[in-house]
């Protein structure tokens, strides 16, 4: 699968998709394979602050736990309740209906700037 | 009922079987006049769903279940870092009879004084094999050990006024345990890189020790098998530093009679006896996991410890003692098994277990090295680690490896851990094997090679004769499914 | 030719030649050199090895060493407790399929252990009326302690507030256990409020002197004041009495012992742990579950490992790494034989006998039975005398008197009478009190 050119990436193997007012996170799928089956997302309730490249909630697959590293901060506005009941989502695609959280940012554009495009993401998990 | 077909087990659980009306044990009529029942209010409304089943069936189903398993009596088991050795039957006997399977733990100390002797002459052998006389065998397994050493180290320096030691400093091939009772004792844990040679990296030690060094954890042999080549030196970089050196003693089995643990400079250690001294795993417990310490640090033991006192023995709270960390005087049956053990092999016996634990390794590392990788090129202790990374870039992991054996017999060795070797194979075969064994083990793994060039489905799909092949164990920590309910049927498919 | 010394170990010299050979070293020497040579092969003082007969009539001795109840008629409880063990118990924990095998890390080869731990887990839920339970703790006491971390977990607080029924030895394991975690241990009274920010109500039923707590009560105490309720029970009381899922519980724990496990001088026990399903993932130790192998059969496998602390190492739940599988497979194999109407059963004979033994002291003169309500099969006597005292002419009786209590209640003895203890051994019990409270002439 080839890495979406149209988001941003963080060197955690998060994403950043600027949908319109809002920007959507989610994790890249080297994160994915490398973790395997999915099994359970810990997320924040929304309305939760993150702060960019810190900690906002867990990963797990059957014999793994990561964290999950905000690659934007912001207020979450949605979490996808989808993949706390079928975490196996996050598998299937974890570009599209694997995503994560939506959260509304102030700064998006200076943010965005610390995160990498998909062929610096592609270059960086090539190594 | 589904159609049977050959080979098919029973797997329905008491409650599918249960018919009512059904007992497996008749009960005694009660010989006492009827006494006056409490209030209706504080009675239990509704009735535990518990099967109705007659004796034979109980026995029927769970030796049923137990031929599911693996057991050291039926299979080599050469899983690293459990010593999976021979459990003698003669120590089950001794820990059943009724002067010790029956004695309750508050029977005043003058009628258990046979109970007590035998805590106090295992506390003293423990002391002498290990070099650390400081002994409490309350702990109930090797992580309570772990604990109660911490709390130890931390109690000693808080009465010192020496309350700047937060820092568990300890190996990245460390058990999970180290770093799990180290938070739990409130310390602040900080991994030190191993070397190439899998070695404690000396000069990241002493850039890191300092007056925030509580202890130095540090597992001997290695949990990669290796013995500590700078031993004396890490001991000695700890103490000048202000810590102490606390041993997972998980390994001990490779250092009876060979090295004691209080001549290294160690201050505090565990030993789990369910690996070492042979008493069985049960499937995941019972363990014993005494805590052995310094003569300076023996106030600080938890309680209780057994003293004597001319020939007679009394449960004693040590003067500066870091308290009860379980409800009575430890893992007493497991105890007596291991106290069985010390005395059968005796003072000669103990060197010879584990030179014959190193060499049962050695010649398994000798012999598989150049076909599957090792992680460490040099002389082992009582286990050795493989990293079959040659057989992985075919498309065969240590988990395909490990399944594959289950079809020749043989339970898989402990797989990936540690956690810095890449596809790590950890065999630890222990000195109970003969070598035909072994050679076997050999022969099978060699057999295994081949078949990932001749066959490679033959290990993605093993075990293949098991009661189960490959379990889905994604779906089962997506949707847990963790008792029986009434509804649901045995079989997924239905 | 000589002979092998331990019959535990294989190789004879022959052996160990051929695979030092093999391994390219003359001797076991060569294979040590990185332990440092002063300290290398130290003397050990230790006893000569025994044969097994030797052996056996050893320790056969030190067990003659101990009164043994049984010889003995025993009234003691407090914590452990003696029960009529069935022989198929017996048998099939001998078993060496179970006996000597290891943690089920590899599930297509330990089916039995794991479905075994299914049933502990489903049995467990059974009788306290809970939702789920792990595969097994340490014993009662530690199971509660962790019943009351991982309610600072789930409630982000950091106090604990227990009640002082509590029998003292559990608050000391709570102690150990909380110790460095910045968590604040507050004894309350049942007429006490709690802390506001309590993380949960510890509470014990029966408590330490026998008494059936109010434990509705005591859980709504809990809830409103935003705290959890971890409840003590003791296992074979929910024969009879309000399970702790009943009462709104939260966290149950209790000590497995009762259920099948013999005294063995307090360990090894069970500890067993069941909870709300919403606090699942909080839970500590191994948790085992149902699902399908690849030809899509029933099996079992250990699930929501990540938990666990060889996952999440410093960020673990607790650092247990035992079910105590074995004295599980006691307690199942126990619940098993005698089913659902045993249980009722075994419950009314201690409920029934105790009762008897208690009015019967009651009316000796200078004793008096001080348990301050309704009781299950332990409750509390004043004696004229020291327990201590009593405790030692009632030995001379072949009777193991009850437990101590001197240090918290005036000359207080704590009575516990089981489905083992007959008719004669209390009438006995009886006479025997009332003789020793006379005074000699």
């Amino acid at each position: 699968m080839t890495t979406p050119d149209d988001r941003r990436y963080s060197g955690e193997h998060e994403w950043a998709f600027v949908d319109g007012n809002n920007v959507t996170v989610g994790v890249t799928r080297f994160a994915t394979d490398s973790l395997g089956d999915v099994v359970y997302v810990d997320l924040p309730e929304s309305g939760t602050e993150i702060t960019q490249f810190e900690k906002f909630g867990e990963i797990e697959s059957v014999k793994a736990v990561s964290d999950l590293l905000a690659p934007i901060g912001g207020t979450i506005v949605e979490i996808n309740s989808e993949v706390i009941d079928m975490p196996e989502k996050v598998n299937e695609d974890p570009y599209s209906v694997g995503w994560l959280l939506k959260v509304e940012v102030a700064d998006a554009d200076s943010q965005l700037g610390k995160l990498m495009d998909a062929a610096a993401y592609d270059n960086l998990t090539a190594e | 009922m589904n159609a049977p077909y050959p080979g098919e087990i029973d797997r329905r659980l008491l409650n599918e079987r249960s018919v009512s009306g059904r007992i497996g044990l008749q009960l005694q009529e009660l010989d006492v006049p009827e006494q006056a029942l409490p209030e209706p209010g504080l009675l239990r409304t509704d009735e535990a769903r518990l099967p109705e089943v007659s004796q034979q069936e109980v026995v029927r189903y769970f030796t049923t279940l137990s031929t599911m398993n693996f057991s050291i009596d039926a299979n080599f088991y050469p899983l690293g870092s459990c010593t999976m050795k021979y459990n003698p039957k003669v120590n089950e006997e001794m820990a059943f009879l009724p002067g010790m399977a029956g004695i309750h733990p508050h029977q005043p100390d003058e009628t258990v004084q046979g109970a007590l002797q035998l805590i106090w002459e295992l506390q003293r052998d423990l002391g002498e094999i290990t070099g650390l006389p400081g002994v409490c065998l309350g702990p109930l397994a090797g992580a309570q050990g772990e604990y109660s050493g911490l709390m130890i180290a931390r109690a000693y320096f808080e009465e010192r006024g020496d309350i700047g030691r937060i820092v568990a400093l300890m190996p990245d091939s460390a058990h999970g345990t180290n770093p799990a009772s180290a938070s739990m004792a409130g310390l602040e844990v900080v991994t030190l890189p191993s070397d190439s040679e899998g070695n404690v990296d000396v000069e990241a030690l002493k850039a890191l020790a300092d007056e925030r060094t509580c202890v130095f954890m540090l597992t001997l042999p290695s949990t990669l098998g290796l013995f500590e080549p700078n031993i004396l030196e890490i001991t000695n970089i700890i103490h000048e530093a202000g810590g102490l050196v606390y041993a997972d003693g998980a390994n001990l089995n490779a250092l009876l009679g060979i090295v004691k643990l209080g001549d290294l400079g160690f201050d505090i250690a565990h030993s789990n006896l369910h690996k070492t001294f042979s008493t069985p795993h049960g499937g995941g417990g019972p363990g014993a996991g005494p805590v052995l310490v310094s003569e300076t640090l023996a106030p600080f033991l938890p309680t209780p410890v057994v003293s004597r006192d001319g020939h007679t023995y009394r449960l004693d709270a040590p003067d500066k003692s870091v308290g009860r960390v379980n409800g009575f005087h430890g893992s007493f049956g497991v105890l007596v098994r291991a106290y069985a053990y010390v005395r059968a092999i005796g003072a000669e016996g103990m060197r010879e277990v584990s030179e014959n634990a190193i060499i049962n390794a050695n010649y398994i590392r000798t012999a598989l090295s150049d076909e599957f990788g090792i992680a460490a090129d040099r002389a082992c202790m009582h286990e050795c680690v493989f990293s079959p990374q040659a057989q992985k870039a075919k498309g065969a992991t240590a988990l395909d490896i490990s399944k594959r054996l289950i079809d020749y017999g043989i339970h898989p060795p402990t797989m990936y851990f540690p956690l810095i070797v890449p596809e790590a194979l950890m065999v630890e075969p222990t000195e109970t094997e003969t070598k035909d064994t072994l050679d076997r083990f050999i022969a099978v793994m060699r057999q295994i090679n081949k078949e990932i060039s001749s066959d490679p489905d033959l290990l993605h799909d093993a075990p293949h004769d098991t009661p189960n092949t490959r379990l889905d164990e994604a779906s089962a920590a997506r949707k847990p499914y963790l008792r029986w309910q009434p509804e649901q049927n045995l079989t997924a498919s239905d | 030719m000589t002979t092998n010394v331990s019959p535990y170990i294989p190789n004879t010299d022959a052996d160990r030649e051929l695979m030092l050979a093999a391994i390219g070293v003359n001797s076991i020497d060569d294979l040590v050199l990185d332990i440092p040579q002063a300290h290398r092969f130290p003397a050990l003082d230790l006893r000569p090895a025994l044969s097994e007969f030797d052996l056996v009539a050893e320790i056969a001795a030190l067990a003659s060493k101990n009164a043994t109840p049984g010889d003995y008629a025993c009234f003691l409880g407090a914590g452990a407790y003696r029960h009529y063990i069935p022989s198929v118990v017996k048998s099939v924990v001998a078993r060496g399929e179970f006996l000597t095998s290891y943690t089920p890390y590899q599930p297509e080869v330990a089916q039995g252990t794991l479905q075994v731990g299914f049933e502990f887990q489903s049995m467990i839920c059974e009788i306290t009326g809970m939702e789920v339970a792990n595969a097994g703790m340490y014993d009662g006491p530690t199971a509660f302690a962790e019943g009351a971390l991982m309610a600072c977990r789930i409630t982000r607080r950091q106090t604990i507030a227990v009640l002082d029924t509590v029998d003292p030895r559990n608050v000391q394991i709570l102690d150990a256990y909380a110790r460095h975690q910045g968590i604040q241990i507050t004894v309350i009274g049942h007429g006490d409020a709690l802390p506001d920010d309590a993380a949960c109500l510890m509470f014990q039923s029966p408590d330490q002197f026998g008494a059936i707590e109010d434990m509705a009560a005591l859980a709504e105490k809990a809830h409103s004041a935003g705290a959890l309720a971890v409840a003590s029970v003791n296992p074979t009381s929910l024969g009879m009495f309000r399970t702790p899922g009943e009462c709104d519980v939260d966290i149950a724990t209790a000590e497995g012992q009762a259920l099948g496990v013999p005294l063995s001088f307090g360990g090894p026990y069970v500890g067993l742990f069941a909870c709300k399903d919403a606090h699942k993932r909080q839970m500590p130790g191994r948790i085992i579950g149902r699902t399908t192998d690849t030809k899509d059969r029933v099996g079992y496998a250990l699930t929501l490992q990540t938990r666990e602390q060889h996952i999440r190492r410093e960020r673990a739940t607790s650092n247990i790494c035992t079910s105590t599988a074995l004295i599980g497979l006691l307690m199942t194999t126990y619940l098993a034989v005698i089913g659902r109407s045993g249980f009722k059963k075994v419950a009314e004979l201690c409920y029934h006998k105790a009762h008897y033994a208690s009015a019967r002291i009651d009316q000796l003169p200078g004793y008096a039975v001080k348990s301050g309500g309704p009781f299950f099969h332990e409750f509390m006597v004043e004696c004229p005398l020291p327990p201590a005292e009593i405790n030692r002419a009632l030995l001379g009786k072949k009777i193991i008197g009850g437990h101590d209590m001197s240090d918290r209640s005036l000359n207080g003895m704590l009575i516990c009478v089981t489905e083992v203890n007959t008719r004669a051994e209390i009438d006995a019990l009886v006479a025997a009190l009332g003789e020793i409270a006379r005074p000699r002439q």
